[in-house]
């Protein structure tokens, strides 16, 4: 029986010729990642542990980006004690303030992950990374610990689900709909335990900004990874980001799969999450009336250069509607460098949205951006659950950058695709 | 090893959100993190959870962020297992690596009502729902996975091992 490119992957750092599904085994780590709340907890563990160093200084990386720029006092100290750690163990990858980023945007941008790769992040969107072609999963603080010290953790072999993409998407249409449609069609336990691949002609379609953002939410559906095959745009992205070496896993032509779906991006329209899980998906044709109070658009699903420029398009020259807060996140220092350089923190700034350092601040409801009850926001972020973003009783909307920066300008949830008839609308309302 | 307690009960896709609102997550102390337990699902749970209650949920049980608060909140809240038709894998892992312990039987969800009396039997397996007089089994863990549970969870297995010289 063939191996999928997960299981290809995992068979290699366990050192062994082939590995089958349910198969637990040990693998070597290639990264082990945290950050400011799910690392304080490593350390405590750690400690017990009975090792003076960690395996591998260059391969441990330390993020403090959830409660930074330090909300409060007890965050302050949190952060202070992973800082001590990261240079107590002389950690290379410790990123502060001002170098750092959200860490999913911030680790393939530093070239730490590479195809091929085995990662683990204290992060549950640690699945981000199998955009590259790497195998990249979620665990909590505890292996966390465990991968530091020795370098290994246990996996048990995951089954797979294959999905095969062709056509391209429409204008509109980001990675961000095409996995929000996904997780929309089978269900937030849809990939519980398994992986997601991603594979067909239509991948050259989606920009390494789009695989980022689907991979990302391979967790939402409940997956142990997502991973796309690796191709010219992802060789090209390595290169531009990256000096390590890197390996190529094609699956196996007779490997297994679950199931086997097939999208035409050419058919996904704009998609929203209703409350309260990310598989309550409506297309943006059945979203009816829904005001907002405010609008987010960043995270490590959605914070990235193009992300922002999608924005910039559809806010450049126009204002927010008059009382919507509309809070604008880039990821990375890079790319809040970079959108400085194309001028669109200056069209985020005229159009009367604010810009915001890196954070992950609102899409926990962490700070910056809290919602008070019955408040509702659309966000580009991955979770709307109960309480998420704020109060027990506020509500959040996941949508595309086009979808947030759209509703940003009517004040209620609304289709990029109107645009102009939206404009027009405006402009008409402004001259009476 | 054995568990005796009533049940708390909740349904599907309990997310780690509402197990711990990230509001708490500025602290890593076990006995801070529990006062907040299950506050966003079920605002009164710390004040009628006693040592040993049992938790059962419907599938997906801990979908959502990796935060290890989640579980540790529910075991410094007195719960002494959790049972849940199916748990998200990263909620699985960490209960485990902490030593909370849970058990996936759908059988047992499907007839444990709240309020319910409930004994568990870890070294079988099996759940009995004394207020209904019915005896479900649970899923048997692997091997590797019952080490580990042996042990009290994955840093213990782990000092273990290193200290043995494996």
């Amino acid at each position: 029986m063939g191996m999928t490119m997960t299981q290809k992957i995992l068979a290699k750092h366990a050192g062994l010729d082939s590995v089958k599904a349910g198969q637990l085994i040990k693998v070597q780590l290639d990264l082990v990642l945290g950050n400011d709340i799910t690392t304080p907890v490593a350390v405590k563990e750690f400690a017990k542990i009975g090792v003076d160093k960690v395996f591998d200084k260059d391969k441990v990386a330390i993020v403090p980006d959830h409660f930074t720029p330090n909300k409060d006092i007890k965050a302050a100290e949190q952060c202070k004690y992973i800082r001590e750690f990261a240079h107590d163990k002389d950690i290379t990858n410790y990123f502060e303030i001002g170098e750092m980023g959200i860490e999913h945007a911030l680790i393939p941008e530093k070239g730490l992950v590479v195809p091929g790769d085995v990662v683990i992040g204290a992060d549950s969107h640690t699945c981000t990374y199998g955009a590259l072609g790497a195998f990249s999963t979620g665990i909590g603080s505890t292996d966390m610990a465990v991968g530091m010290a020795t370098g290994e953790t246990w996996l048990k072999v995951p089954t797979a689900l294959k999905f095969v993409l062709t056509g391209k998407p429409s204008k509109w249409v980001s990675g961000k709909d095409v996995i929000l449609h996904i997780i929309g069609m089978i269900g937030v336990d849809g990939a519980l335990y398994k992986s997601m691949e991603f594979v067909g002609e239509g991948l050259k379609n989606l920009s390494m900004d789009d695989r980022l953002s689907m991979a990302n939410m391979a967790i939402e559906a409940g997956g142990k990874n997502g991973i796309f095959l690796v191709d010219e745009k992802t060789i090209e992205y390595v290169k531009a980001n990256s000096k390590k070496e890197y390996t190529i896993y094609q699956p196996d032509e007779d490997a297994e799969y679950e199931k086997v779906y097939e999208i035409d991006l050419s058919k996904i329209r704009p998609t929203v999450s209703f409350p309260h899980l990310p598989d309550n998906t409506r297309t943006i044709d059945q979203v009816g009336d829904i005001k907002i109070d405010q609008v987010v658009i960043g995270s490590c699903t959605n914070g990235r250069l193009e992300d922002l420029r999608v924005a910039a398009q559809i806010l450049n020259g126009k204002k927010v509607a008059k009382g919507i807060r509309t809070i604008i996140f880039p990821a990375t220092q890079k790319i809040y460098l970079q959108a400085m350089k194309e001028g669109l923190l200056e069209i985020f700034v005229n159009a009367g949205a604010v810009v915001s350092t890196p954070t992950c601040g609102p899409c926990l409801g962490g700070h910056m951006g809290i919602l008070a009850k019955g408040e509702r926001a659309v966000a580009t972020t991955n979770r709307n659950f109960v309480g998420r973003m704020g109060h027990v009783e506020s509500e959040v909307y996941l949508a595309s950058p086009a979808v947030a920066a759209t509703s940003a300008l009517t004040g209620k949830i609304s289709n990029p695709e109107k645009l102009e008839e939206i404009v027009c609308s405006q402009t008409a309302s402004q001259a009476k | 090893m054995k568990a005796k307690g009533t049940v708390f009960k909740y349904g599907d896709n309990v997310d780690t959100d509402v197990i711990i609102p990230a509001r708490y997550l500025n602290t890593s102390d076990p006995k801070e993190l529990a006062k907040y337990c299950m506050e966003d699902i079920d605002a009164n749970f710390v004040e009628k959870v006693k040592d040993g209650d049992i938790m059962v949920a419907g599938k997906n049980f801990g979908c959502g962020s990796s935060r290890e608060h989640a579980p540790i909140s529910i075991k410094v809240a007195g719960i002494s297992c959790v049972i849940a038709s199916t748990f998200a894998r990263i909620f699985y892992r960490n209960a485990i690596n902490i030593g909370l312990p849970i058990l996936e039987c759908d059988e047992a969800v499907q007839n444990i009502d709240a309020g319910d009396s409930v004994e568990i039997n870890f070294n079988e397996g099996i759940i009995y729902n004394q207020t209904k007089g019915q005896s479900y089994k649970a899923e048997p863990f692997p091997e590797f996975i019952q080490e580990i549970m042996k042990a009290d969870g994955l840093v213990k297995y782990t000092s273990n091992k290193i200290k043995a010289g494996e």
